[in-house]
């Protein structure tokens, strides 16, 4: 007798399998895929002024800025890549020039650059980085300090040929 | 009312208002801004300190302006607070234009934008019905009026606790926990009073 009984068991043990069936099906194409690319946060590109130079350090410093900068898909880290970045400051405000600065990753593709302490603006203390240099398609984030009295912040950028 | 209980109302609404500002003028964040910005956050606390007068003022729980006095002056005060926040917005506006299109856009990062711009259309859309009042019929118009205040206060309350910046921690709080207290006993009280035939003695001219 081919009886399905539909009792509770039964239907949780189903009920896992398709689970299982269906969580699986979303998470293997990804790993196909590899390392994803970051994709721009909203309100990350505020501010932004095209073509700052790669400085040593901006302003005085007191502050770091860090992060990585890797291909998407294998994950490669990225050497000599252009990362800007800017934020309001106890140097500055946002949209000032002084504000402003790039520097460019080492062969492990990090980036540590030297700038002012950030301070809240607009009710969250937070920082911009961008990566517009047109090899790669552009990403503009913008990361929240986890508190004010932050004395770094940290980025990471996965870029996707442009 | 005694004197002493009249001086000590005003006494207290005085400092409930009066300290977060005053305390804001000692945040460090100050030396870091322009004046405009500063302007722009001071509206902001001024709204949220009239928010609190309003209900106090429409329920008649302040001393002297009871009746038709307080809803003449909760009229101008509602229009203060309209201007108050063009201010707010206006100021941030030009501190930062695309950060404030973002937030007037709901598209921004931060998390209290959006209840701040919420808090904004409610107030600008009760002081606009407000006009129209008569046209509306007394009970539509309280109905609404209570309905868009529910908006406008849980709004600009939740709007400022999580926003970081020139506000003291426990005495925005206690502005926010006072604006919220004094919403909900005017609602239930004139929720109560409606249920009652039309009140007469408190309200002479």
């Amino acid at each position: 007798m081919n009886l399905v009984v539909l009792n509770r068991r039964n239907l949780l043990a189903a009920s896992g399998c398709a689970l299982a069936a269906g969580v699986s099906a979303l998470v293997l194409p990804a790993r196909a895929q590899g390392v994803a690319p970051t994709a721009s946060m909203s309100g990350g590109a505020n501010n932004y002024r095209k073509g700052a130079p790669v400085v040593e350090r901006i302003g005085k410093g007191g502050f770091w800025m860090t992060g990585t900068v890797r291909r998407a898909g294998d994950g490669a880290p990225l050497a000599g890549q252009r990362v800007q970045i800017w934020a309001h400051t106890v140097e500055g405000q946002e949209h000032e020039p002084q504000s402003h600065g790039a520097t460019l990753t080492d062969k492990n593709g990090v980036f540590r650059l030297e700038m002012p302490q950030i301070i809240p603006i607009f009710g969250q203390p937070h920082g911009h980085l961008a990566y517009d240099s047109g090899e790669f398609k552009s990403v503009f984030l913008r990361p929240v300090m986890r508190s004010a009295k932050d004395k770094s912040l940290e980025a990471h950028f996965v870029l996707q040929p442009a | 009312m005694r004197l002493a209980r009249v001086v000590s109302i005003w006494a207290l609404l005085a400092a409930a208002l009066g300290v977060p500002i005053a305390l804001s003028f000692t945040s460090e964040l100050l030396e870091w801004r322009g004046p405009v910005y500063i302007i722009a956050g001071l509206a902001g606390m001024i709204a949220l300190g009239l928010a609190l007068v309003q209900p106090l003022l429409i329920a008649g729980y302040l001393p002297a302006l009871a009746g038709y006095r307080g809803r003449r002056v909760h009229h101008w005060v509602g229009g203060a607070l309209v201007v108050a926040v063009l201010i707010h917005v206006g100021g941030l506006w030009i501190t930062s234009p695309p950060d404030m299109i973002d937030a007037l856009t709901y598209t921004s990062p931060t998390p209290f934008s959006p209840w701040g711009v919420t808090a904004m259309w409610a107030i600008f859309a009760v002081a606009f019905l407000a006009l129209f009042r008569r046209r509306l019929g007394l009970r539509t118009w309280r109905i609404v009026h209570m309905a868009l205040a529910v908006v406008i206060v849980s709004g600009s309350v939740v709007h400022a606790m999580l926003v970081e910046g020139t506000m003291e921690t426990i005495s925005k709080a206690a502005l926010c926990a006072l604006v919220v207290v004094a919403a909900i006993k005017v609602i239930v009280d004139l929720m109560q009073r409606k249920t009652r035939p039309m009140r007469s003695s408190s309200d002479g001219p």
